[in-house]
């Protein structure tokens, strides 16, 4: 039988497998690079960039729970003017898409990233970020109020013809709702979820453990949050879903598949092992060869309910 | 410093040197050895996904010994100390000879020893005292080193032993005074670069207050200090920036963030911002 077809294409990003590493967990993608080649993955999803440097958080910045763990790293970056000096670089001698995540203060800020990077051909697409909260509007996080995402998903998708994928998060009543607004708006992908919210309590000092006092849940813990809002979002909307949520193994993530994700993130997973992402890819690959399956495309939403 | 390799290690021993300290030998693969004093491993305590992250331990010693079933007869041992702190460490505790252990290593940025001129002064506080034993193999070739150890009892002291059959002057301290003398081994230090001449450098491990005073000392004195530090880590390879600590240059407006797990552990006492 001939090798099964894992390839598959996000808003025109052509993804040789379904696996991409997760913002925030593979740095700039040099990083891993020395553990295995970047080019078995699909995709890699750079380290939140904003406008200005970030400083992030004071410490202690993160800590382990059952089957997780919490991080309030404060999206801690070098800024857009050092990332295009020294990040952009690198990913000229990468054969695998680079997708950079955005954020920003305000929906204007998301617009200049945008603007800024979609003159840049070693962007292979922009992933909005969009669980942080709007400064200029009492601190509401965009990501929570549907006109709040509508309005900075519009002023991106304004200021770049690159794929614009936006990151959920799952600290809503009603994801679906968040999903369509940013379809509305004009987004090529969804990917979900963020991070859970969070925290921890140190009983021996009876404080937060982490100084931010809360932080986001990554990690198994979250997999079948996860896993419950890909399969609401992908039922509702059109445009490709990309699962993130506690994917440790290949089996992980074609559950993620099946409930209607077209491709994957693992992210807390590489933590736990630097190859966690190109052994997931073979993994799936194994599966579908095992059982006869010609390619990914056939098990995308799959599921019987 | 070597290339960092992912592999299963066979523990040889893990036994409790000390009330809640133990002292674990294990097979590692014979590339292993190219690791350098102050780097670090970055163990998988189980195969599960609880406790989750890996963690850190300094490298205490790695040596050849003889093996009766490697065709070269010859096998690469490599020793860490731990206290225990959490579940990973509990867990760690009931591991047996024979059990494996999937370490990521060698890592981080480890002791600069350069030419080793004047005596070399070592300086532990508990558990920091593992990755020095390591260093002091090396630093002996090159001169006279000296060790001052504290804690905060007896039961806090690892290692000795180990240290003066190197040949290291050690002088030990402990808070309450059930071991070597009463006091900070910082306030010993101090006395002792007070009065001696020809001191070339500084390389200390412990908690972060002992590495605040050692480095103020330092400055005073003037001489060089190395400073290996501590953190709770998740990833421990430089994406996640959990781990980080502050550069001198840091400020809210500029930040100078440094990750002990890539830039460090080891840091030029000068380089970071003892606040």
């Amino acid at each position: 039988m001939t090798k099964p077809n894992l390839s598959v294409d996000i808003a025109g990003i052509r993804l040789r497998n379904p696996v991409m590493a997760a913002s925030g967990t593979f740095g700039y993608g040099q990083e891993f690079a020395e553990y295995f080649d970047l080019e078995s993955i699909g995709a890699i999803i750079t380290k939140g960039l904003s406008l200005k440097p970030k400083a992030g958080n004071r410490t202690p910045r993160i800590v382990e729970t059952p089957g997780g763990m919490l991080n309030a790293i404060g999206l801690q970056n070098v800024g857009l003017e050092a990332f295009i000096s020294e990040k952009i670089p690198y990913f000229r001698t990468m054969k695998t898409p680079v997708i950079v995540n955005v954020y920003g203060n305000s929906p204007e800020e998301y617009a200049e990233l945008a603007e800024r990077l979609d003159k840049i051909p070693e962007v292979a697409g922009l992933e909005v970020n969009i669980s942080c909260p709007n400064v200029r509007q009492g601190g509401i996080v965009f990501g929570t109020d549907p006109r709040a995402a509508f309005e900075v998903v519009e002023l991106v998708r304004d200021a770049t013809i690159k794929p614009v994928i936006v990151k959920l998060s799952p600290n809503v009543t009603d994801i679906v709702e968040m999903a369509r607004a940013c379809v509305e708006a004009g987004a090529d992908a969804l990917s979900l979820i963020n991070t859970l919210t969070g925290m921890a309590v140190d009983l021996g000092k009876r404080r937060p453990v982490l100084a931010n006092v809360t932080g986001g849940l990554s990690g198994p813990a979250i997999k079948p949050v996860a896993l419950r809002m890909v399969w609401q979002v992908a039922k509702a909307v059109t445009v490709p879903v990309i699962g993130i949520g506690g994917i440790c193994s290949a089996n992980d993530a074609l559950e993620f598949i099946v409930a209607g994700a077209t491709a994957v993130q693992v992210g807390t997973a590489s933590f736990l092992d630097p190859t966690a992402t190109r052994n997931i890819a073979r993994g799936m690959e194994s599966y579908l060869a095992e059982n006869g399956i010609a390619g990914i495309g056939e098990m995308i939403g799959s599921l019987e309910v | 410093m070597g290339l960092t390799m992912q592999y299963k290690a066979t523990i040889l021993a893990n036994a409790e040197m000390s009330p809640g300290y133990f002292r674990m030998r294990l097979r590692v693969p014979d590339l292993a050895a190219g690791s350098a004093p102050g780097q670090f491993l970055m163990i998988r305590v189980r195969d599960a996904i609880d406790p989750l992250l890996r963690r850190p331990f300094g490298i205490f010693d790695i040596h050849e010994a003889e093996s009766e079933y490697a065709e070269s007869g010859r096998q690469t041992c490599l020793e860490i100390l731990y206290k225990i702190v959490g579940k990973g460490t509990r867990h760690m505790a009931t591991l047996h000879h024979g059990d494996h252990l999937d370490i990521l290593a060698p890592l981080g940025k480890g002791f600069s020893t350069g030419s080793g001129a004047g005596e070399n002064i070592l300086v532990g506080g508990g558990i920091g005292i593992a990755p020095l034993y390591f260093l002091a193999r090396e630093l002996v070739e090159k001169g006279k080193v000296r060790l001052f150890t504290g804690g905060r009892s007896r039961d806090d002291i690892l290692c000795v032993t180990e240290f003066e059959r190197l040949g290291v002057e050690t002088y030990v301290a402990t808070d309450d005074g059930t071991l070597g003398e009463r006091g900070l081994v910082t306030e010993a230090l101090e006395r002792y670069l007070a009065e001696t001449r020809g001191v070339g450098s500084i390389f200390a491990c412990g908690p972060f207050p002992m590495l605040k005073a050692v480095a103020q000392i330092a400055e005073k004195n003037g001489t060089l200090c190395q400073v290996s530090l501590e953190a709770y880590m998740a990833c421990g390879v430089g994406a996640c920036l959990g781990c980080v600590v502050k550069g001198r240059n840091h400020s809210d407006e500029n930040p100078d963030y440094r990750c002990v797990c890539k830039d460090g552990p080891v840091f030029d006492s000068r380089e970071l911002l003892w606040d």
